[in-house]
């Protein structure tokens, strides 16, 4: 047992104290601007509010394009992110050789996550808007913030396949499976829950990315949405809402607030909710899953 | 007689000489002890018969036959997934994977695209059994095979590798990660084996070597010391080396 000198205790308990200080301000910080929002916002949340197209008139506006469009947008991206980054990961992970080059690689990849956003509105601005001609569509915005996706999920599966012990790919390989069913049958399935965090941090990072899109251009005042998926002529399903143009809930806050009238204030903590709704609920789920998963995994 | 044999073996990682000209044989339903001090290339060795190092980083040449199968184990004709098929192997911690008892003992079957339920199950039996586990784990055999002991799970390591019928299983310290009750299970189990199979064991235990084999290889710095029947090794050994370090002096 070890003995502590009456110093040491002192210093102990000013830790302690203090410690729990910042934490009480940190959290205070945080519940007084929750509460904030709810206070001015909560009246206006009803499913008119999530039904309605922006308006002149702050009581008939509502967030439909917004909220569409930030669905279309995220959920496009992580289409492209998701694939792309966790055979990156796999591949950085698994066949890379390890030498000066997959060092630079690494730390390469891993500040892309740090970069500001605006930096690849910019770039995408030039490359997917302009050099590929996709216009200020839905599809150019989902590429912009796969972009800022990808660094995450990539970061993520690297991390929690490097957790796997050497023993484990040495078990396979010794039973005959080759390096590809190893990958598949155990390195994957074994990782799911960092993977799954991954994607689900990266998505409830992108749903509230404002910069970028400013940059490749979504609109503000949007009072139509996108052409359907499913029309009623074979083949059934159209991906021509990929070239429409859009906005997003947090580039609708944006334009509220910024307006005199503080009418609109009200609407924008309203959305403020329905955003933080949505990305406190893709947190929980990714929080589900981990706890689903990991309960049998443990190295 | 001899059924494995080794000849003229170098193996070269980077820059280290790790094996040096080894040539030694290995006699069917026997248990073959390879000992010697850390470092010495035991585990090298036994990694060699399956082939499971990393080719491009490592230079080999020599030769390991196996009668009436293999002309030459290194050689690029031979396919590792067949080979890993007729040798099995064990590793020094136990590492199954983390799935079901059931999940882990077919694995090496369905790798190979077997499918059929009844098959599997009847496998899955017979290796368990073979590995001394099955009267333990038949009620749950969809439990997590980490909710086994360490003993136990070792078993089922080996349980695991012998669903495919190997004819030599490689053990590489296998009971040096394991109390000393279960350390006994295994080198009885060892004993058991040995009338079906060829066991390669490498070992940090020289009461170990005493107690299961019939032939020891001692490997001194990456070369081969001598390689003897167990009794003439611990008895009759002129070697210096070997007196040395079965009294103690090195290792």
């Amino acid at each position: 047992m070890t003995v502590y000198s009456k110093k040491q205790k002192k210093i102990n308990l000013m830790f302690y104290f203090f410690g729990g200080i910042v934490l009480v301000s940190v959290l205070s910080v945080f519940f007084l601007l929750i509460s904030a929002l709810f206070y001015k916002g909560y009246s206006n949340i009803n499913f008119d509010f999530l039904n309605s197209f922006p308006s002149r008139f702050s009581e008939k506006a509502g967030i439909l394009p917004g909220l569409i469009g930030s669905l279309l947008v995220c959920l496009t991206s992580m289409l492209v992110a998701v694939p792309f980054g966790i055979l990156t990961g796999v591949y950085l992970s698994e066949y890379k050789r390890k030498s000066a080059f997959s060092l630079v690689l690494q730390t390469t990849i891993t500040n892309l996550a740090g970069i500001p956003s605006i930096v690849y509105g910019v770039v995408s601005l030039g490359v997917f808007v302009y050099y590929f001609k996709l216009g200020h569509s839905i599809i150019s915005a989902a590429l912009t913030l796969s972009l800022l996706a990808l660094p995450i999920i990539i970061v993520c599966t690297y991390e929690t396949l490097r957790l796997i012990p050497l023993t484990i790919r040495e078990a396979a390989y010794s039973l005959g499976a080759n390096k590809m069913q190893t990958i598949i049958h155990h390195l994957l399935p074994y990782s799911l829950s960092g993977i799954v965090t991954g994607v689900f941090f990266s998505f409830s990072r992108i749903t509230g990315e404002t910069a970028p899109l400013i940059a490749v251009g979504a609109l503000t005042f949007v009072t139509f949405l996108p052409q359907s998926l499913i029309t009623n002529q074979f083949p059934y399903i159209s991906f021509a809402w990929t070239d429409d143009p859009y906005t997003v809930i947090p580039i609708q806050i944006f334009n509220w607030v910024s307006r005199p009238d503080t009418d609109f204030h009200s609407n924008a903590a309203a959305a403020c909710l329905v955003l933080m709704g949505i990305t406190l609920t893709i947190s929980a789920i990714a929080l589900f899953f981990r706890a689903k998963i990991q309960k049998s995994i443990k190295w | 007689m001899s059924y494995v044999k080794i000849e003229n073996l170098f193996f070269n990682y980077g820059e280290n000489e790790t094996l040096k000209n080894i040539s030694f044989n290995i006699n069917k339903n026997t248990v073959h002890s390879i000992i010697g001090p850390s470092g010495c290339g035991k585990s090298t060795l036994l990694r060699c018969f399956n082939r499971l190092y990393d080719p491009s980083s490592v230079k080999i040449s020599g030769k390991i036959s196996i009668d009436k199968v293999y002309d030459n184990i290194l050689s690029n004709r031979v396919d590792e997934i067949d080979l890993r098929q007729k040798i099995g192997m064990v590793f020094q911690k136990p590492n199954p994977f983390p799935k079901s008892i059931y999940e882990n003992v077919v694995y090496g079957l369905k790798v190979r695209g077997i499918k059929n339920k009844n098959t599997l199950l009847q496998k899955c039996e017979q290796s368990l059994i073979g590995a001394g586990l099955w009267d333990e784990v038949k009620d749950r055999l969809n439990a997590a095979a980490f909710s086994l002991s360490g003993g136990q799970q070792q078993r089922l390591c080996i349980a695991r590798s012998l669903v495919v019928d190997p004819e030599i299983l490689l053990l590489d310290e296998p009971t040096s990660a394991l109390d000393p009750i279960s350390l006994t299970v295994i080198e009885e189990l060892i004993l058991n084996l040995k009338k079906k199979l060829t066991l390669v064991l490498v070992t940090h235990n020289l009461n170990q070597a005493k107690r299961v084999s019939d032939y020891v290889t001692f490997l001194f710095s990456g070369e081969l010391v001598e390689s003897l029947p167990v009794k003439d090794f611990f008895t009759n050994s002129t070697e210096k080396k070997t007196q040395m370090y079965i009294n103690g002096f090195m290792g």
